[in-house]
């Protein structure tokens, strides 16, 4: 299969469905002519032109409120972040309209609304371009999270999305935009709520997300060489969270490792590690065991950036440890 | 619109309001409303002039204050009461009693708990239209207390720089709960500000419905022919406390109250009409009459209703139930 990055893959799935579906359009800074910080529109524009590629001021609750308004009038927004962090001026347009409406209106209004951007630690991006978020979000009804970490899955995902009628933050981490992967051509859907089982393994099974999906890959072929079989499953939505997935492979390992760039308390892990301690304790030879950066605004310089996020060597370290627990 | 008939009706519309308001803050005292209650009794002239001019597929988003909105957007007060009565036949069937009204099917996009969406949301609404190519309309309705928020300065500019199809329908009923205006805006005349976002911005007696009237008809026009947004100034008084059950008189005296009651919008327009001789006593009073039955007759759908079914309470919170 052809490979592209993330960035592509997901830009070949919003150009697809905009040329299927007029209704929708894009919201957001620089995604016109300039086609998106992140080449999130690249080329679009030229298609389209400004009514559905919309150039915005820099209004972030101004225009994620716009968006909940035309989504319940019969368009379908895209609106694109450019940094997950900016958008936190629109917190209460995401999580008092756009979550709720759809229940507040008994399901008579549609809330298909698709709200992107990128999050994760690196680049020295320091404390306001580096937060993750996805737990938070993941925490309120109404709201669909996803969080990709491989081009395909990224291309299947956003299709989803753009033809899903609840509204959809789509999390893309900056450090994977540009990695490689194989991506099917065409129409591509992956189900929400269907985790990857990225490595099929026996001895201990690890749940991560974005970046550390591909960290976790990195120290399952380390421990390979020892003997050591990892089960490695990227839930690739957080909510919904596919439960099956990750409690029948704790039943075949006995062992979880939850593998988190995001903070701990009250985090994806820890919800995930009280899902295995609630119904898949008689399954654990072990403790759970989690993983997450450091919890600490992003700092700058690159030696403490680096220290805040779970390395690869740390990753297979405590894989290592709980195989002796 | 000198014929008598949408005289008429602007007086039905109003009427309605406020005898569902006064029916309403009877039945709050008698703990059938169980959350709150904020009634539009005094601002009805805004809703009902505003929205004469509105088609079934025009749209409108309102407020904590949203009662007077959504009867005169065409909401069947039974399905009014009976939300307010907790009822499963309420238009939000239960979920969300005086400040979560939704009835899209008559154009009511929901009033709102939180101060200012509603702004944004409308400013969607017209893009929407306008994407779509369609010549229906969007309207927030907005207090005073809103246009101090980010979210007007956002929405109106985003509406002004895009040409949007909405009206801003300020309803400056001087007081943000018990904050006179003047004490939190720099400048006072909101109208003023419409001009900040290249749209006009009309100042008006929110008290005459015919002044309403006139100006929400070329408001509507403008955005129907896609010459883009207006802001509408309604300077009016809610002659009832912010929300039932509060004190009236720390913030405001009894005498500016009743004041404000002798410029009733319901009395007014009941003058110019028997000044003008476009409709009788008799056939004013008759009206009063079959309205005070509708609501009579509400507000009993209301009590005899179901509760929603405990079961039910989580659906609907995603679109696939
Ligand atoms: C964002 C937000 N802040 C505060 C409140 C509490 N609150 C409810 S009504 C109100 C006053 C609103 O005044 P105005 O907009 O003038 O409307 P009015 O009540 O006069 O109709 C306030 C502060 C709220 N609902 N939402
Ligand atoms: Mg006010």
């Amino acid at each position: 299969m052809r490979q592209l990055t993330m960035m592509k893959a997901t830009l070949e799935a919003l150009s697809g469905e905009m040329a299927r579906n007029p209704a929708i359009f894009v919201l957001g800074e620089g995604i016109g002519k300039r086609g998106g910080n992140f080449n999130t529109t690249s080329g679009l524009f030229d298609f389209h032109g400004p009514q559905r590629l919309r150039d915005t001021p820099i209004s972030e609750r101004g225009f994620v409120g716009l968006a909940c308004g035309a989504a319940m009038t019969g368009t379908r927004p895209v609106v694109d972040f450019m940094f997950a962090d900016f958008v936190l001026d629109a917190a209460g347009e995401i999580i008092n309209q756009i979550a709720k409406i759809q229940y507040m209106s008994s399901g008579r209004i549609k809330m298909p609304i698709v709200l992107r951007g990128c999050i994760g630690i690196g680049h020295a991006a320091a404390t306001h371009h580096s937060g993750s978020y996805y737990s938070l979000y993941a925490q309120f009804p109404g709201l669909r999270v996803v969080v990709p970490s491989m081009p395909g899955d990224a291309k299947g995902l956003l299709t989803t999305a753009l033809r899903c009628d609840d509204p959809v933050l789509f999390l893309e981490h900056r450090e994977v935009l540009g990695l490689k992967g194989p991506v099917p051509e065409g129409d591509h859907l992956v189900e929400f709520g269907k985790a990857s089982v990225m490595r099929q393994g026996s001895d201990v099974t690890v749940v991560a997300l974005a970046l550390m999906v591909h960290k976790a890959l990195a120290a399952c072929d380390i421990l390979e060489r020892d003997g050591i079989s990892v089960e490695l499953i990227d839930p690739r939505t957080i909510a919904p969270l596919d439960h099956d997935t990750i409690l029948r492979s704790v039943a075949k390992t006995g062992r979880l490792l939850i593998v988190d760039e995001a903070f701990a308390p009250c985090g994806i892990g820890a919800e995930i590690a009280a899902l295995v301690a609630d119904v898949g304790f008689d399954e654990l030879d072990a403790p759970i065991r989690r993983l997450n950066g450091a919890h600490t605004p992003t700092p700058y310089s690159p030696p403490l950036e680096t220290a805040v996020v779970p390395s690869t060597e740390i990753i297979t370290q405590a894989i290592r440890d709980l195989c002796d627990e | 619109m000198q014929e008598k008939q949408p005289f008429l009706e602007l007086y039905r519309t109003m009427m309605l309001i406020r005898l569902c308001e006064e029916r309403l803050a009877k039945s709050h005292s008698r703990g059938l409303v169980h959350g709150a209650c904020h009634t539009y009794v005094g601002q009805e002239a805004i809703a009902t002039g505003v929205s004469a001019h509105l088609r079934l597929e025009d749209v409108v988003f309102s407020t904590h204050r949203g009662h007077g909105h959504a009867l005169a957007k065409g909401l069947d007060p039974r399905q009014l009461i009976a939300e307010l009565y907790g009822r499963e036949t309420g238009c939000s069937r239960g979920r969300g009693g005086s400040m979560h009204l939704f009835a899209p099917e008559v154009g009511l996009m929901g009033t709102s708990g939180i101060v200012g969406p509603c702004i944004l949301q409308a400013a969607g609404a017209g893009y929407s239209f306008k994407l779509l190519k369609t010549d229906r309309v969007a309207v927030a309705f907005f207090g005073d207390g809103a246009v101090n928020n980010g979210a007007f300065h956002e929405g109106l500019n985003m509406a002004g720089i895009w040409k949007l199809p909405v009206l801003f329908v300020c309803e400056n009923n001087q007081f943000a709960t018990e904050v006179p205006f003047a004490c939190s805006a720099g400048n006072p005349r909101v109208a003023h500000r419409g001009a900040a976002y290249g749209m006009p911005g009309i100042e008006l007696d929110g008290n005459d419905v015919l002044a309403v009237h006139t100006a929400a008809g070329e408001a509507v026009a403008r955005a129907r022919n896609g010459e883009g947004p207006t802001l509408l100034e309604c300077i009016t008084y809610r002659t009832r406390p912010h929300s039932e059950g509060m004190g009236d008189f720390t913030y405001r005296t009894r005498e500016d109250v009743e004041q404000w009651k002798t410029r009733c919008p319901i009395l007014k327009l009941k003058r110019h009409a028997l000044e003008t001789g476009w409709a009788s006593i008799e056939a004013l009073d008759t009206l009063e009459r079959e309205v005070a039955a509708v609501v009579e007759l509400a507000h009993e759908f209301g009590e005899q209703s179901d509760w929603p079914n405990p079961a039910t309470a989580t659906h609907h919170v995603y679109a696939s139930h």
